[in-house]
């Protein structure tokens, strides 16, 4: 994966133990960090599902959290990359603005959610509403994602390795869907749409990022996007807004 | 918001357990409905007797009443459960409704006993001493009241059928055409809410024939609204979700228990959750574990 820290890095590493520190000071202490300091790893043990871990973070530091985590964890992410070792609650990386958020175990709704940049990488699925209302993030999901993905998506990519549910992209703006798998149905306004040179390697792109360029057939998956037909209000639609 | 537990146990080994296990569930689902707290419990029945569980005010002196009765009472706190030999339930009723009017039936059947109150669902948990129960399957709520008021009445779980009751997390839209419905079928909802018409609408499907699983089937088609479900029978434990899933729910499965929660951190503490199947059940998908399967 795209992290490898020296062993210098992993030397100073801050370890946190949530079982005997309290989540407030940990945040607090990740908000205090300024953008030149030394503190740039850290390790947190027995997160335990709890809320709004490492969420809010601004500077360049890496939060590695052993263990599942519960809603909202690395929510308004900037420049950090947060790494998750176990599942992920509602909300994971919900408007990251940059940085990059990586669950090694499952999302549940929401994953992504209004982000506006970074990379977000799932390694297992990603239950209903994945991306939803994304705003410019690149999201990367080994697995499967859940119904309602993608819904008024504006920006960014949506990477799918496994299936997608129901209603994928439904009142879908500008974001870029890639599936490999099977879609259970498209929502209102979402259409599939021809495989070009410049997306195979705008996938191609995002796959590199994610670690994963080589380890999948690009020519498998297909493309999703807007049919760009509900921009407007128009009185034909209106069954469908 | 409300919070929901539940807890299927599959190796008997940890019966003794299943109270301290659920009441440490409750406890960390605090968080999500502070007003009022309760469980059912499958425990221990005795053959051709009857637990029914009752509630009555503060000071309600159980000992004396299940003597003018002549039935063991067992007290706990507010509820106490008296044991009636199956043939003599109705009896038993008739007289509790003499000599003790005050006094509310809230449960009934061969292995649940069903204690609720208002207040901090840790301390709910504690006044009945649910760490020390035990049994083969549990389930429990802490509730944040949006549809009704505050009251004992109005808290989880709701039990509307011999050995049934249901935990819902949601908000129903449609309840009072289905409470007419039901009525019509001669099925009586008590209070005035929502959660509680859902649980009668289970006791009616399955009245007519449908097994649990097919009732939560048709709870899909018949019930529109939010909800998340957890329903316990006298054998088994199931759970539906919404077509939307728009309350949360995760479950974790080993060889020992199936374990139904709002959040993971309701998980977190089970024994064996680090390697624990963890998954969030499917929207619009039944789910039911059966002892007798």
């Amino acid at each position: 994966m795209k992290l490898s820290l020296t062993p210098a890095a992993a030397e100073r590493a801050v370890d946190i133990d949530l079982a005997s520190s309290a989540l407030r000071e940990l945040n607090a202490a990740l908000h205090k960090l300024t953008p030149d300091t030394n503190e740039t790893y850290w390790r947190i043990a027995n997160p335990a599902g709890r809320h709004a871990i490492a969420a809010g973070l601004d500077v360049p530091v890496t939060v590695e959290i052993d263990g599942p985590v519960g809603y909202y964890c690395a929510g308004m992410n900037k420049q950090a990359s947060v790494i998750v070792n176990g599942n992920a609650g509602v909300g994971v990386a919900e408007n990251m603005m940059s940085g990059f958020v990586h669950v090694k175990g499952d999302a549940s709704q929401s994953a992504g959610a209004t982000a506006h940049g970074g990379l977000l990488v799932i390694d297992g699925n990603a239950s209903a509403r994945c991306g939803i209302s994304m705003k410019g993030v690149d999201i990367v999901v080994k697995g499967s994602v859940g119904h309602m993905s993608a819904f008024m998506a504006q920006a960014g990519t949506l990477t799918v390795l496994g299936d997608a549910g129901e209603a994928l992209g439904d009142s879908l703006y500008e974001a870029k869907l890639f599936v490999r798998g099977s879609v259970a149905g498209l929502g209102a306004d979402c259409v599939e749409k021809e495989m070009r040179d410049e997306h195979r390697t705008l996938l191609a792109a995002k796959l590199d990022a994610a670690g994963i360029l080589g380890e999948v057939d690009i020519s498998e998956f297909r493309r999703y996007g807007s049919a760009r037909s509900l921009y407007h209000f128009h009185i034909d639609n209106v069954s469908s807004y | 918001m409300c919070g929901i537990v539940g807890l299927f146990l599959k190796d008997p080994k940890l019966e003794p357990e299943l109270g301290a296990m659920l009441a440490q569930m409750l406890d960390v689902m605090c968080d999500r409905g502070p007003d009022s707290a309760g469980f059912a419990v499958y425990g221990a029945g005795a053959p051709g007797f009857v637990k029914l569980t009752l509630r009555g005010p503060a000071g309600t002196d159980f000992a004396k009443i299940g003597a003018e009765i002549g039935h063991l009472v067992t007290p706990r706190d507010t509820h106490a459960v008296l044991s009636v030999p199956a043939a003599e339930e109705m009896a038993a009723r008739t007289a509790l409704a003499r000599i003790a009017p005050d006094i509310r039936v809230v449960g009934a059947g061969a292995r649940m006993e069903l204690y609720k109150e208002v207040g901090l669902p840790a301390d709910v948990a504690r006044r009945f001493k649910l760490d020390a129960m035990s049994g083969t399957h549990a389930i429990g709520h802490t509730r944040m009241a949006t549809e009704s008021a505050v009251t004992t009445d109005g808290a989880h779980p709701f039990s509307t059928g011999p050995d049934q009751c249901l935990v819902h997390n949601g908000s129903l839209s449609n309840h009072a055409g289905v409470r007419r419905r039901l009525a019509r079928e001669g099925v009586s909802v008590d209070t005035e809410n929502d959660s509680e018409v859902a649980a009668a609408y289970l006791t009616y499907r399955m009245r007519s024939g449908d097994s649990l699983g097919e009732a939560l089937t048709h709870s899909l088609d018949d019930l529109d609204g939010f909800y998340t479900f957890v329903v316990g029978t006298e054998s088994g434990f199931g759970v539906l979700r919404d077509p939307i899933a728009c309350k949360p729910a995760v479950m974790a499965e080993t060889d020992g228990y199936v374990a139904f929660g709002s959040e993971y951190r309701a998980l977190a503490g089970l024994p064996g959750i680090d390697s624990a199947r963890v998954f969030e059940p499917e929207p619009a998908k039944v789910y039911f574990w059966d002892r007798a399967a």
